[in-house]
């Protein structure tokens, strides 16, 4: 890339010291600082959430449950399940990093529309307040599944309002995928052809794609939902005339493709740092990036596999099934390529790198256990029991999860202009690692055995492992405060960032530490392939 | 505290060598990837001096080659759960059938021969058993985790499910969708007996008559009798006036509707028929036919279909 890095203290303020008012934070349209908006509320996400859990596993300490009431209970893992999957995970990087990103990596002054990249936060703060009156002020016991007819004629809590948050937050979804979109068609730097552009914003493309075609059918089903709970209308309960397999039919149609809008953007953070860290090209890159688009396509053709047991045709659980294992298909060869990457590398471990090698094992392993799943006769043994908790815990918590760590310390010299301590960053990635197989190991066992989830009471037989798992989760929950403390402590103390601390390259390296509002001085050219990395220790072909 | 799960039926046992070949092959791909990662992490570690050599310029080989790999071994693994998948999940017709009605929070057994439990199913081994299970309110799940089965219990429809326990013993049985506050109480007990420890128990517990008999008391209590013939003779040749079908002999003969379709006069057939007369209407017959949804508990639907499943014709042809 032919821009020279500005090493020098920049001339304009940075983002960070352009505007110190509360104003300036809440009326910006400023992606960077958009970004920071978020990342503070999909924190506070991230806690809520986090606390339900803890609650939870306490809870099962003991085989008639710690926690007195069962109702407690179901309300905590639905406040868990939707607090996190709606207000952490679905939007967890897009939001941030990809706000962040985006146009620093296009080369671009910002999103194309900044002014609704505004308006999707006030939406998702909106959202977030309307979720928590539902969560808090009355509770919500029916799962983050709402199966009916349980939600629309059983269920006491406050259903269509938590309905109505997932509905609004799904608007500011939308609104982010449509800018997604339309800034990497229109506003890539002079010479960054498709081919040129970084993995991370072909994971968040294909991402996008998702969001704007699947959100909308979650908004329509949860709005069924809703008349069918207010008004009455027959749609999904069979007393009136509906079809209880119709909510779970539409509510799959989009959550399972849910499950890839909170993955990709995780492959694509690795697909970023392994090359940095291993001084190499990534490996397959034209493979990768086909991986990403075939994924967000096969993901829409696999809903029915959540229904294996629940009363469908043999011929569709066939169907389905075989489409499930190929969705696996392209995350394996992704998997082969990070390593692939590794070969021949010149590979520093700092902590991006630890948690970037979390993510590949962690969803290795949830990856193959979904084979488990998805082969109907043991699908059968091991659906609705612990199993599929551990399994997709594996993918959306030891993968997800991870990956944003990963990213969040790889990016936090640019977002911040500051370096973290390492060693407090290599500490809690091995913590978290750690504490994650502890907790959710076990649960693979007490799947097979047969604990159903969603149990507030179990037999006793169960305890042992559960017992174990709680234990993790302690462990677990440390590794996940740990980089709170560390990363806020080294806003205020950290040493400075240089434009570049990694070496890496890829536009937004090639701007100060923390960028200027402007994000470049001039317009950079592109002219280079990505992951353009010179071999530590070769002799340089080009100097 | 255990680590194995018992094998209580005849099909248990293929149903976990499918999971064991699954862990086998996780165990191998997971074995590759930490192990390619553990030893490049050491060999080209960037304080390494090892020589890299040349870079590859051409991957495709590579990328085609892990692909097919991928593809064969997954398709392999599908080939073989859905096969089993099939096999497994095709009900023998002799199967002995036992009626399952799941409610907020318990479930409901009815024996054929009037035998009614709660929380409870007893059963004779190494015989197939027929479980015709529906809801009276939200969705359950039927769970036997010894007998590696498992089934969703809908509302409105019936949804059946089988298996051939073999080895007597008691076993958890768990409802595994979750419906409500009282989700973790709705579990009870699988008892296998052997044939004669069976019979004794049935014989202990069968007063009341049979689920048939039952669904004659109500046949004529919610005047089913009154336009179907005392025995369900029908209308137009009985002592009634008014025009109803005939019932001797319906369960499992092919019926026209109004809209010229046939089907067959199943359970889920005449359980609509009392509860949703309107949803498919026999031919050549007035719409008079009344609901009786509301009046109804999905026990006594299955009352009055095992009734009317008894039912022979005598006089007709």
């Amino acid at each position: 890339m032919s821009m020279t890095a500005t090493q020098a203290p920049p001339a304009a303020p940075s983002y960070l010291t352009d505007g110190f008012t509360l104003r300036s934070w809440l009326l910006t349209t400023d992606h960077k600082r958009i970004a920071i908006l978020y990342l503070v509320s999909i924190t506070i996400f991230f806690f809520i959430g986090g606390v339900a859990a803890a609650l939870m596993r306490y809870n099962l300490i003991v085989p008639e449950g710690m926690i007195g009431s069962a109702e407690t209970y179901n309300r905590l893992f639905t406040t868990h399940g939707v607090v996190m999957v709606w207000f952490f995970l679905v939007p967890a990087i897009p939001v941030t990093l990809g706000n962040f990103l985006v146009p620093l990596m296009l080369g671009a002054r910002d999103l194309a529309f900044p002014k609704l990249n505004l308006f999707s936060w006030y939406l998702f703060v909106f959202a977030g307040l309307v979720v928590l009156y539902a969560l808090f002020a009355g509770g919500v016991d029916t799962g983050w599944t709402f199966y009916t007819p349980l939600t629309t004629l059983y269920s006491k809590g406050h259903v269509v309002a938590a309905a109505a948050a997932i509905i609004i937050g799904g608007f500011s979804t939308i609104a982010t995928g449509l800018n997604f979109i339309i800034s990497i068609h229109r506003l890539r730097a002079p010479g960054m052809t498709w081919y040129k552009m970084p993995v991370f914003l072909w994971s968040l493309y294909a991402t996008s794609v998702i969001m704007v075609l699947a959100t909308p059918v979650l908004a329509m089903t949860l709005l069924l939902l809703a008349f069918e709970r207010i008004f009455h209308v027959g749609v999904f309960d069979p007393a009136i005339g509906g079809d209880p397999l119709l909510f779970q039919h539409l509510f799959w149609f989009y959550s399972h493709p849910a499950v890839y809008i909170m993955i990709l953007p995780g492959m694509g953070v690795v697909s970023e740092i392994i090359p940095a860290f291993s001084s190499k090209q990534l490996f397959g890159y034209k493979f990768v990036v086909w991986c990403s688009v075939a994924i967000a396509v096969i993901s829409f053709l696999v809903w029915g596999h959540h229904m294996f047991v629940a009363g469908t045709s043999v011929y569709s659980a066939l169907v389905f099934s075989i489409l499930s294992f190929m969705v696996a298909v392209p995350s394996a060869i992704k998997v082969f390529n990070w390593i692939g990457t590794m070969h021949k590398g010149f590979i520093r471990f700092d902590a991006p790198m630890l948690y970037a090698l979390g993510f590949i094992g962690l969803f290795t392993m949830g990856g193959l256990t979904g084979l488990f799943v998805a082969a109907l006769a043991a699908d059968v043994h091991l659906t609705q029991t612990y199993f599929v908790v551990a399994h997709f815990h594996y993918v959306m918590v030891g993968g997800m999860v991870s990956a944003y760590f990963a990213g969040m310390h790889f990016w936090w010299p640019k977002i911040t202009g500051r370096i973290y301590p390492e060693m407090w960053g290599r500490a809690a990635a091995f913590i978290i690692f750690i504490g994650f197989n502890l907790t959710f190991f076990p649960q693979f066992i007490l799947g097979y055995l047969g604990m159903p989830r969603r149990y507030h009471s179990y037999p006793a037989d169960f305890q042992v492992l559960n017992v174990l798992s709680s234990a993790g989760a302690s462990i677990l929950s440390l590794g996940y405060l740990l980089p709170l403390a560390y990363l806020t402590w080294s806003l205020f103390y950290g040493k400075r960032a240089s434009a570049n601390p990694w070496g890496a390259t890829g536009l937004e390296w090639q701007t100060s530490s923390p960028p200027l509002t402007e994000n470049f001085l001039s317009v950079p050219t592109v002219t280079e392939p990505p992951y353009n990395y010179t071999p530590q220790g070769a002799v340089q072909p080009n100097v | 505290m255990k680590f194995w799960l018992a094998q209580a039926t005849a099909d248990a046992p293929e149903v976990d060598y499918l999971i064991l070949a699954l862990v086998l092959t996780s165990c191998v791909i997971l074995a590759l990837v930490f192990g390619l990662i553990l030893l490049y992490s050491v060999k080209y570690r960037a304080g390494s001096p090892i020589d890299r050599g040349e870079l590859a310029k051409k991957t495709w080989r590579l990328e085609i080659s892990w692909t097919a790999a991928t593809l064969v071994i997954f398709f392999g693994l599908f080939v073989w759960g859905a096969d089993l998948y099939v096999r497994l999940f095709r009900a023998p017709s002799n199967g002995l059938r036992i009626y399952v009605v799941g409610k907020q929070w318990m479930w409901k057994v009815e024996h054929e021969g009037g035998q009614r439990e709660i929380n409870a199913l007893h059963i004779p081994a190494g015989r197939p058993i027929q479980l015709v299970m529906t809801s009276e309110d939200v969705i359950h799940d039927f769970s036997v985790p010894a007998f590696r089965i498992k089934h969703d219990v809908l509302p409105g429809r019936y949804e059946s499910l089988w298996f051939n326990a073999v080895t007597p013993g008691k076993y958890h049985l768990f409802c595994t969708q979750l419906c409500g506050t009282g989700h973790a109480q709705m579990v009870g007990e699988i008892v296998v007996m052997s044939g004669p420890d069976y019979q004794h128990w049935l014989e202990q517990n069968g007063a009341g008559g049979t689920l048939a008999e039952q669904g004659q008391t109500l046949f004529m209590r919610f005047g089913c009798s009154g336009c179907h013939g005392g025995n369900g003779a029908g209308g137009r040749q009985a002592e009634s006036t008014v025009p109803a079908p005939a019932l001797a002999g319906l369960y499992g003969s092919p019926v026209t509707l109004a809209d010229g379709e046939i089907v067959t006069a199943d359970d889920a057939y005449i359980r609509d028929c009392i509860l949703i007369p309107e949803k498919r209407r026999v031919a050549s017959y007035p719409p008079i036919m009344p609901s009786f949804a509301g009046q109804l508990s999905e026990e006594d639907v299955l009352k009055l279909v095992a009734y009317i499943k008894s039912l022979t014709p005598k006089e007709q042809p």
